[in-house]
């Protein structure tokens, strides 16, 4: 009964990425005991290492959240998101202008940025899939050329932008304790999920992931699906691009997001979600997208040096997906039943 | 089967596309430059091409280098300036440095990204006869007749005058004995400027016991990193009364994070900065910074000089230091309006 019961949680499919999460947090307990201390500072702002992950983990959460759909339906990655939120970012703070006061309305900048973001997406999504060009390759070309584009927008200078409220949606809003962003990913997960679970996208999505032929057969319009889960992505990278330039007030079209496509890819598959596309799980992403934030702030705790980050990050990564992998768990099983047929054996 | 076939087809013509792309684009670029040096060279006589890799434009003070330069190396000034972006990347600028050396410019200047790996490249522009500038970051190599001068800071320098200027500051403020914890938010690791920095500061401030230097992280010069890492300092430490921030950049990040933890810099906690460019100016007369250590970007006059003497055959100097002062906050007001950049 007990171990019936195990067995049931184990197959769920969000126990791994879970007890992952844990495992980086017990062992950020261990080596810095007040790592869960939350307090309020004197700006009536939370404050402690856990705020820091949830709130530097925003923009991974949505840009997981737009990978995971890509990943899904495509059975492909979208690896121009990094370079679409410094385009993003360049396009906000070109319309914005770094004068006294803004050239045109906060919003107008927010939107022209999203547009351009959405743009972008939908150049990805024309490609995959309209000309069936494989995802990689297919967002290559915006992964070379973006960070190019944004350049030419901001005129190869790092903008500032010096109007004070520029800044709240990268740091916090007056008399708010929480930081904004994370505000602003907590909405776009419950969004996107509501917008999956309402309607049928979520089972569209699913069936042309898992096989665009029959799903087409079946009287779905596979190629629409996928170049919207491709513009979808694209909108999340101009979310997170403008939150990431409103964090430093400044567009620096190098630096923004750099290789934050590889952390987002890895938050889909640290969250459980295989690569090859169909199945998928917006929950398993995000807590892969966290984990990957607790990763490194507990890592910057422990006084690792920033360069050397990668390497520590590669063999806990190594260590998870090992976790995860069936092949893994097929030999832990196999292992299993040996030593039960053991027993047997001694008992006969 | 087939599908892979046509995918690999397809990835291969798209990859194929993009180099003869890029390849056109050069060879265009080439064939500007050759017909303007060519109907420049009948008009004026002879300009003086030169090929420069820059690092990027990172920050503030790469901007103002690269203007510096385009501006020092201009037609007017009889030069041809050949002007490529390498945006941090190191194979970029071997690939400039090629293509410099097939476009047979006069002489190349590189803003090198790090010290290290440039022998080979290095050797081919001089077997084909082409002298190398180095300006900014200094490189690293066996055989220093690989390049023929460097026109930068002294960096080390800069570290010192940060630690002095430190100590000085805390004896006016009459707390030099108590005692004062560092922080120190480093550059790129083996960039010469965050070598420099980290050696002279840590030396000069060594002589002093009552100064601790709590830890030494690297913020990237990037704003982001800087808050980034200055966030986990604050969590880790909370007696921390000095910020070193081995650019402005950082610094400014730092300010922020400080901010947010509801600390007052340049109050409770002193900046020193290194750069001044003209935001870190501004950020003074704010009063969040306490001072900034100058590292002059403006090298183009001091490049074009010494073009000009190397292309008339004359011996340069191998290594040539640039002007650089102190600014504190108080002499922010009056300073801020001659600044450049």
């Amino acid at each position: 009964m007990n171990r019936k019961k195990i067995k049931h949680i184990t197959k769920y499919r969000l126990f791994w990425p879970i007890v992952c999460l844990i495992l980086v947090l017990l062992f950020n307990l261990i080596k810095t005991p007040t790592f869960f201390k939350v307090s309020i500072n004197s700006n009536g702002v939370l404050y402690g290492y856990i705020i820091d992950i949830i709130n530097r983990s925003s923009e991974l959460i949505i840009l997981a959240v737009g990978m995971t759909l890509c990943v899904a339906s495509s059975a492909g990655t979208d690896i121009s998101v990094g370079a679409t939120m410094a385009v993003a970012g360049a396009v906000c703070c070109s319309i914005l202008g770094s004068g006294e006061a803004y050239n045109a309305p906060y919003f107008v900048g927010i939107l022209g940025a999203l547009l351009v973001a959405v743009l972008c997406g939908a150049w990805n999504g024309f490609l995959v899939a309209k000309l069936k060009i494989q995802p990689m390759v297919a967002t290559l070309i915006l992964f070379t050329a973006g960070r190019g584009i944004a350049q030419l927008i901001t005129g190869g200078n790092i903008l500032y932008i010096k109007v004070d409220n520029f800044k709240y949606l990268g740091s916090t809003l007056p008399h708010v304790p929480v930081p904004t962003p994370i505000f602003v990913a907590i909405g776009v997960v419950i969004l996107t999920y509501l917008l999956l679970k309402k309607t049928a996208l979520n089972m569209y999505i699913q069936s042309v992931g898992i096989n665009s032929k029959a799903s087409r057969l079946l009287g779905l319009n596979s190629t629409l699906i996928i170049f919207l889960t491709y513009m979808f992505c694209g909108l999340c990278a101009g979310i997170a691009g403008v939150i990431a330039t409103s964090r430093i007030y400044s567009i620096d079209a190098n630096n923004v997001g750099l290789n934050l496509e590889l952390d987002a890819i890895l938050a889909v598959a640290l969250g459980g979600n295989s690569l090859g596309g169909g199945k998928f799980s917006l929950a398993g992403s995000v807590i892969g997208a966290i984990t990957i934030q607790a990763l490194s702030t507990s890592l910057y705790a422990m006084g690792v040096s920033a360069d050397q980050l990668p390497v520590y990050k590669a063999v806990v990564v190594i260590l998870i997906v090992t976790l995860q992998s069936p092949e893994f768990k097929k030999f832990v099983n196999h292992q299993k039943q040996k030593r039960v047929e053991k027993i047997g054996e001694k008992v006969a | 089967m087939k599908r892979k076939v046509f995918a690999l087809l397809m990835s291969v013509l798209l990859i194929g596309a993009m180099v003869v792309g890029c390849g056109s684009k050069n060879s265009t670029d080439s064939k500007d430059t050759s017909g303007d040096a060519s109907s420049d060279a009948s008009q004026s006589g002879d300009l003086i091409t030169i090929g420069f890799s820059q690092v990027g434009a990172e920050s503030d003070w790469r901007v103002a280098n690269t203007e510096s330069m385009k501006s020092a190396l201009s037609e007017e000034n009889g030069f041809k300036l050949i002007f490529a972006d390498a945006q941090q990347k190191q194979e970029n600028q071997t690939k400039a440095v090629r293509d410099f050396i097939s476009q047979e410019v006069d002489i190349i200047v590189i803003a090198p990204v790090t010290e290290t790996g440039w022998e080979t490249v290095l050797g081919e522009a001089k077997d084909a006869g082409i002298p190398v500038i180095i300006v900014d970051r200094m490189i690293d190599v066996s055989d220093d007749t690989l390049y023929s001068c460097w026109v930068g800071s002294d960096f080390k320098q800069e570290g010192v005058d940060a630690a002095n200027w430190l100590v000085e500051y805390m004896d006016k403020q009459g707390t030099g004995d108590a005692e004062h914890n560092i922080v120190v938010l480093q550059g790129t690791i083996g960039s010469s400027a965050e070598i420099g920095r980290t050696q002279g500061f840590d030396e000069t401030i060594a002589a002093h016991a009552n100064y601790k230097i709590l830890e030494e992280q690297t913020g990237e010069f990037t704003q982001a990193k800087g808050q980034e890492v200055m966030e986990a300092f604050l969590k880790k430490y909370d007696n921390i009364d000095v910020v070193i921030a081995q650019n402005d950049n950082m610094a400014f990040g730092a300010i922020d994070a400080l901010k947010a933890a509801g600390k007052t810099p340049g109050k409770d906690v002193t900046i020193v900065s290194f750069d001044a460019v003209k935001a870190a100016f501004e950020s003074m007369i704010a009063g969040d910074m306490n001072v900034s250590v100058e590292c002059n970007p403006l090298h183009g006059p001091r490049v074009s000089e010494l073009a000009k003497k190397l292309m008339a055959g004359e011996s340069v100097e191998k290594i040539q230091y640039v002007d650089e002062g102190v600014y504190p906050a108080e002499t922010a007001e009056k300073e801020l309006p001659n600044r450049q950049y």
